[in-house]
């Protein structure tokens, strides 16, 4: 099979998972919320595409699923980058030099909160408490968890990514 | 489909099992060991799965697969020593363990009998102090059972309050009796839960719904993710008696998607639960019908106000709305609905097993019970601690949570999030309880409680709750959304040294303004942070706009980098490291920094080895 062929089938079993999360959720009352965190799963993010998708398949107006989207902080309208770094801005950490540790990425890798670096690899994010106060500060860079972080170890953590 | 009859022999079968985890000898016959891994978020993230999986392999290594059992429990609450290891039934708790120490924990420990102390002594002071003057009723059996493990779950008298109510009580039994014991929401509010259940029991409509809150966004608390992840089942135990008691047939969990582990034990929890017929049709062949759903969150703070939340699991923004009417009366899709909070439910069945009475002897004169707290922020032991209402602020910070690391001084705690205020050091016998913490212009909240030292800057906290706020705001009520942005300006004003003291003046205005007119809690609460820090440390707010100055060093604007020629042994290290050129000086002779070209970035700072860079 030539890499066409390969890229059709890959394509075809998203469309494949798409249409089965809409169908799944759209007759259940407030099934759009569902619906919108599977897409995100599939895609990494949401798509223009997958609004417009959404909207004919569940009868839903447009403005209303991008109003929903946009209104929570988890659904992103923008691709991630390879590596998705979350700082958690957390009180705990916070008072731990959260602030300091993320001006530091930014320097790092010269590119703001919510934003992605030119070769796709980094993104950043500050986020909400995740939760692991025991270990404050901490960055998370997809699953894995960096925690008691220092300043001068942001460095070496971003170079651990290839 | 289970009867009750088989679930008590399932209770029965497996508390005989487990004994040994309530400090039982097992019998010298058959050497059985539980050997407890705390996988809990802060463990998980310092690598106790590792652990986990190592513990097994070596352990069938050295054939001791029949009488050792590995199990994965939540949160054990030291998260500051974690990943923990307890060894049943030898009472040995092994902490800051790596996954490099495991073939020592089992050759040593598991095979030949003995413990590895190097593990457990170190800190058993520190174990013994921070467990002594708890009292777990909500964490109950977290750290005690694997809560992917319903039989874990029953044997220590799980799903028993459910078969008694259905059984023996009427559901206005229910209610009196959760009302004479004086539970109170956990959330934040304080609402007496059994009158919030009588409220809704009394409407007839044909529909009505039980939510449990689990959308826990104050920055800085975990309480109700480590209750889910260590004992989802008592969460969903209770808001089946309340199905029971109010008259519903159908319960919601709304549930962070920032937490994936608690998701994952719910889904897991839930679906055992079916299949014992302890949630579905005809629960316990009493006739009564209750089945329980997941909604996730999606990072919106305001989806905790309980009509956002609502608004929220119907697949709409969660923006909150005018009340009267209340949920009680008009909830999730017009009926009427009850709202609780995970802690509040984890105390439903023991307080139905004990009776009201046992649970209204513990707390206070107006707070019963005990309340979970997340300590963290300056202060050495870091985690989940249940204290019985009325253990005072002392006790919390330096007998349980091990006082303030580096010999720093205590300063102020602050409990209630971005709604709450803090509480300062001329306070701290106060003790803690819901009037108490109002009384001093701070709130219980849902339990985060952040310990700050010397050297934090309590303008700078209350610029950094504003901030949330402004960000959290849903904007559909305009003294929220404008208003607390004109705090928040206000607050970085000063933060930036070009404050004046008419700024404080207006700060209050704004705040009275605020609080008085915004549609839901989250408004009429944010002004809370900088009202408290006002009263309690204006002194440093009138550093800020007098002398230009941030007593702590924390305000980037306000503080000079320089170096202390006297500690300075001339390395070159910070001028290397300087991408600013900043920082100038001969080899081996003090260096100096050059206030026009430092950026403040802080890398000499972090670099020193010798402590010469200073702030002030």
């Amino acid at each position: 099979m030539n890499s066409n062929g390969c890229a059709r089938d890959m394509i075809d079993e998203e469309n494949a998972r798409f249409e089965g999360i809409t169908s799944r959720h759209k007759d259940s009352k407030g099934g759009l919320i569902p619906i919108l965190h599977e897409v995100q799963e599939l895609y990494g993010y949401l798509p223009d595409s997958a609004f417009v998708r959404i909207s004919k398949t569940c009868n839903i107006p447009l403005s209303e699923i991008y109003g929903v989207a946009t209104f929570y902080s988890f659904f992103s309208l923008k691709p991630k980058g390879k590596y998705e770094i979350s700082v958690c801005m957390g009180t705990a950490c916070y008072v731990k030099g959260a602030g300091r540790i993320l001006d530091r990425i930014r320097e790092e890798l010269d590119i703001d909160v919510g934003d992605c670096t030119e070769d796709g690899k980094f993104s950043l994010s500050a986020c909400r408490c995740l939760g692991a106060c025991g270990l404050a500060p901490v960055i998370k860079v997809n699953e894995q968890v960096h925690g008691r972080l220092a300043l001068a170890d942001v460095s070496e953590v971003l170079n651990q990514y290839e | 489909m289970k009867t009750n009859a088989q679930i008590e022999e399932i209770r029965r079968d497996t508390f005989s099992e487990l004994i040994i985890r309530k400090g039982r000898k097992a019998d010298a016959e058959t050497p059985v060991k539980h050997v407890m891994v705390c996988a809990g978020t802060g463990c998980t993230s310092s690598n106790s799965e590792e652990i986990i999986s190592r513990l097994r392999v070596q352990i069938e290594k050295h054939g001791l697969g029949e009488t050792v059992k590995v199990v994965q429990t939540g949160c054990l609450g030291l998260c500051a020593k974690g990943p923990i290891v307890i060894v049943h039934p030898d009472d040995c708790m092994y902490t800051m363990v790596t996954p490099e120490d495991v073939s020592e924990i089992v050759e040593s420990h598991l095979v030949g009998g003995t413990p590895v102390t190097r593990l457990s002594e170190g800190d058993s002071q520190v174990v013994k102090d921070f467990f002594n003057k708890q009292m777990r009723v909500a964490l109950r059996n977290c750290g005690l059972i694997d809560p992917e493990n319903i039989d874990e779950y029953i044997a220590f008298d799980g799903y028993k309050a459910l078969a008694a109510v259905l059984s023996e009580m009427s559901p206005s039994d229910v209610i009196q009796t959760v009302k004479t014991s004086g539970l109170r929401g956990r959330g934040g509010a304080g609402f007496s839960t059994g009158t919030k259940w009588e409220f809704a029991s009394k409407n007839e409509a044909e529909r009505k719904y039980v939510c449990c809150n689990a959308d826990e966004g104050d920055p800085g608390a975990f309480m109700d993710r480590s209750i889910l992840e260590g004992d989802p089942h008592s969460v969903i135990e209770a808001m089946a008696i309340a199905g029971y008691a109010i008259g519903s047939n159908q319960g919601y969990i709304y549930v962070r998607a920032e937490y994936p582990i608690a998701v994952h034990r719910l889904k897991i929890a839930i679906s055992q639960a079916r299949n014992y017929g302890l949630l579905g049709r005809n629960i316990l062949d009493s006739g009564f019908d209750f089945d329980v759903d997941i909604r996730l969150g999606a990072g919106a703070f305001v989806c905790g106000e309980e009509t956002a939340l609502m608004a929220s699991i119907e697949g709409k923004r969660g923006e909150p709305r005018v009340r009267p009417p209340f949920p009680a009366e008009k909830g999730l899709w017009q009926e009427p609905t009850i709202l609780n909070n995970v802690e509040t439910l984890a105390n439903v069945a023991p307080i139905l097993l004990n009776g009201a009475e046992w649970f209204a002897d513990l707390g206070t004169l107006k707070s019963k019970g005990t309340k979970v707290f997340a300590i963290g922020g300056k202060i050495a032991n870091t985690g989940l601690v249940e204290i019985p209402m009325g253990t005072t602020l002392r006790e919390i910070v330096y007998e349980i949570g091990g006082g303030i690391p580096g010999g720093k001084a205590f300063k102020a705690a602050q409990t209630g999030g971005p709604s709450g205020g803090c509480i300062p050091a001329k306070h701290i016998d106060a003790p803690i309880d819901y009037e108490s913490l109002i009384e001093l212009g701070s709130m219980m909240g849902s339990g985060g409680l952040i310990v700050m030292d010397e050297d934090t800057c309590m303008v700078d906290i209350a610029k950094f709750f504003l901030e949330f706020t402004v960000d959290e705001s849903c904007g559909k009520c305009t003294p929220c959304r404008v208003g607390t942005r004109m705090m928040y300006d206000i607050l970085d004003k000063i933060t930036q040294g070009n404050g004046t003291e008419k700024d404080l003046d207006e700060l209050e205005r704004y705040a009275r303004v605020i609080t008085k007119t915004s549609l839901c809690a989250l408004g009429q609460t944010a002004p809370n942070p900088v009202l408290s820090t006002l009263k309690y440390f204006r002194e440093e707010y009138i550093a800020h706009i007098k002398e230009k100055r941030c007593p702590a060093g924390v305000c980037k604007q306000l503080i000079v980098y320089a170096i202390d020629p006297e500690k300075c042994t001339g390395c070159g290290l910070c001028k290397k490291n300087c991408a600013f050129g900043a920082i100038s000086g001969e080899k081996k002779a003090p260096h100096a920094i050059d206030p026009e070209k430092c950026v403040k970035c802080g890398m000499c700072l972090t670099k020193c080895k010798f402590g010469a860079v200073t702030t002030k």
